[in-house]
């Protein structure tokens, strides 16, 4: 039960809010934190903690592409497929996912460490083609820096890789003009 | 050196700028906060906010200082303002370089509108992918909050400004400002029938402004440096500022620019983005983000402005510009924006929710070669059909690309469908009109 687990996160994030069914998002990312995914018991729970029925929490979760209502891999790669990152070779990054993980769209491996998605506009356009997975970007992949990340991932479950707080160009590039 | 003076990306581009408060106080943060707390009444600050000619940098580009003139002058009670931070607009990644790299500009501007509007409570909606932007946010918030510019009695000027970071969970359309509202209070994100507009009937049905993250991280300036200062760069009377231009596609050095309004693309695009990425010449590109209609090498020369871009048949919108170098299918392009578009309708108006379906139908049937000339009627059916009978401009956004590319492309529509024809495969597929 989250009530439980997280009593005092959870009072805390329904305190930020004059009304309880704003902390819905907010709290259906932290049963998802807890899972992986949101279960349906999750749902029913806070239903019961917003004082929501269950469609009302069913029929928000179901709508957001970021809630997850059924289970992923450890690590879920996201490629962005939109035009601006298409036009800088996303598709071919769609196919060394399927080719090197044999896995397809919105499959997971059978070691259950990675699923594979094809997403919509990530706001990384100036910087594709490029990847989330989990809370991280990944972004001016090249075939080179792709197998790195899997290879990373699979052995420290991180990657170096990842982008920090976001410039593009950077600095010393615009200086040199 | 850059050519044009920087504003918005000036702090981060000092060697070194971390984009904490100490930084952004040591760069001279903060100073217009306490400039106006209780020196300068609220409505002097609206006043600066409208002399500026500061326009929304979202997309629809609505003046900022009246919008906050919307809200009811005598209203006792609650008002919010919220943030835009949903950056989803395919074609723009400026938001997430002012949050990640300069927070404490945006908190800034934040206190500023929410002491002007008298909102004690304002909310920072920033979409769910941005993880690490909703962290950063959320460090800067407590640093101002220590520093006492946050908070209850901020500056000892007895004005209470509580600020939270909302993470949205993955819908385009939650970045109109009526669907913000839904979702952040624990809906849909599906936009609201105007009016009411915001301003009297917003979040929790209170008062409300909406304002994009690039909007409020001018205002910090427009107080230090006076609104005559800000009305005399770009454009004036209508494109005052600059804009932070997120050039991507098929150029050099793509990547975020901060120009005054007025430059022409064939600047941006030549100049700052580094031209082509090859020896292929430009073909076609998007001047504002998904939902602005396509334009073509004649329009290297309009002026990034709202007025200019808008003569040119297209939109300024969020500030994404794409671009195609010669030998990009232009059909493919469209359909691709298509597809975003019909993942992304929120399904609350039939013409967008069933309209949308129906065009990726047909788009995908003409690019998989299997198209038939009527098809083309049957495209600008659909579109017609779409634009103005929706609850939200999203209706006008999805029959941009497609009505566009019709418009400039057309031969490239009809020869795909010529050669579907010469190859006898159209009788496979069943007619999608009725």
């Amino acid at each position: 039960m989250l009530k439980e687990k997280y009593q005092k996160e959870i009072d805390e994030i329904i305190s930020r809010y004059p009304v309880r069914r704003s902390a819905l998002i907010p709290l259906l990312y932290l049963a998802q934190r807890d899972e992986g995914f949101v279960s349906e018991a999750a749902m029913k729970e806070i239903a019961g903690l917003l004082r929501l029925t269950p469609p009302q929490v069913y029929e928000t979760a179901t709508f957001y592409t970021m809630i997850n209502l059924k289970r992923v891999g450890k690590f879920h790669l996201q490629v962005c497929k939109s035009l601006m990152c298409a036009l800088a070779g996303s598709d071919t990054v769609v196919e060394w996912v399927k080719t090197k993980l044999g896995i397809g769209l919105g499959e997971t491996t059978t070691d259950g460490l990675f699923t594979l998605n094809a997403v919509e506009c990530l706001a990384a356009c100036g910087t594709a083609p490029m990847m989330q997975v989990n809370d991280d970007y990944y972004e001016r992949l090249t075939e080179q820096t792709f197998d790195r990340i899997l290879a990373d991932l699979k052995q420290h479950g991180t990657c170096s890789l990842k982008t920090g707080p976001f410039m593009w160009p950077e600095a010393p590039m615009r200086n040199e003009k | 050196m850059p050519k044009h003076e920087l504003i918005l990306l000036k702090n981060m581009m000092e060697p070194g700028y971390t984009g904490s408060l100490h930084d952004y106080e040591r760069a001279g943060g903060y100073q217009a906060l306490r400039k106006v707390v209780g020196k300068v009444p609220p409505a002097g600050v609206t006043g600066m906010v409208m002399k500026s000619g500061l326009r929304g940098r979202g997309g629809a580009g609505f003046p900022t200082g009246l919008k906050w003139n919307f809200l009811p002058k005598d209203y006792i009670g609650p008002k919010y303002l919220c943030c835009n931070a949903d950056e989803s607009e395919p074609g723009t990644f400026k938001d997430r370089q002012l949050i990640e790299r300069d927070p404490h500009q945006i908190l800034e501007g934040i206190l500023l509108a929410c002491y002007a509007i008298g909102s004690e409570t304002a909310y920072i909606y920033i979409r769910g992918e941005f993880v690490l932007g909703a962290k950063i946010l959320e460090q800067a918030i407590a640093e101002a909050r220590t520093a006492g510019y946050i908070g209850s009695n901020i500056l000892g000027a007895g004005i209470t400004v509580n600020v939270w970071v909302h993470r949205g969970a993955g819908a385009y359309i939650c970045g109109e400002e009526t669907a913000l509202l839904e979702s952040l209070e624990g809906k849909r994100g599906l936009p609201r029938f105007k009016p009411p507009f915001p301003a009297t009937n917003g979040l929790y049905n209170k008062p409300t402004v909406v304002n994009n993250i690039e909007t409020l991280a001018n205002l910090p300036h427009i107080v230090v440096r006076g609104p005559e200062w800000f009305a005399s760069i770009g454009s004036p009377p209508k494109s005052t500022g600059t804009r932070v231009f997120c050039v991507s596609g098929h150029v050099k050095q793509p990547g975020n620019y901060e120009v005054p309004m007025g430059v022409t693309f064939r600047e941006l695009i030549y100049e700052h983005a580094g031209g082509m990425r090859s020896d292929k010449s430009l073909k076609a590109f998007i001047p504002g983000g998904a939902s602005a209609p396509f334009l073509t090498p004649n329009h290297l020369d309009v002026k990034l402005d709202f007025e200019s871009v808008a003569a040119a048949g297209s939109m300024l919108g969020s500030g994404g510009v794409t671009v195609m170098e010669e030998g990009t299918d232009i059909v493919w392009a469209a359909l691709r924006l298509m597809e975003f578009f019909y993942h992304e309708s929120c399904g609350k108006c039939s013409p967008c929710r069933e309209g949308s379906s129906w065009l990726v139908q047909t788009m995908r049937r003409i690019v998989a070669k299997r198209g038939r000339m009527e098809d083309l009627e049957t495209l600008v059916d659909l579109c017609k059909n779409i634009e103005g009978r929706t609850v939200c401009a999203f209706g006008e956004a999805e029959v941009a690309p497609i009505m566009s590319t019709l418009k400039h492309w057309r031969s490239e529509y009809v020869t795909l469908i010529q050669e579907a024809e010469a190859a006898n495969l159209i009788k496979l597929e069943p007619a999608v009109r009725h």
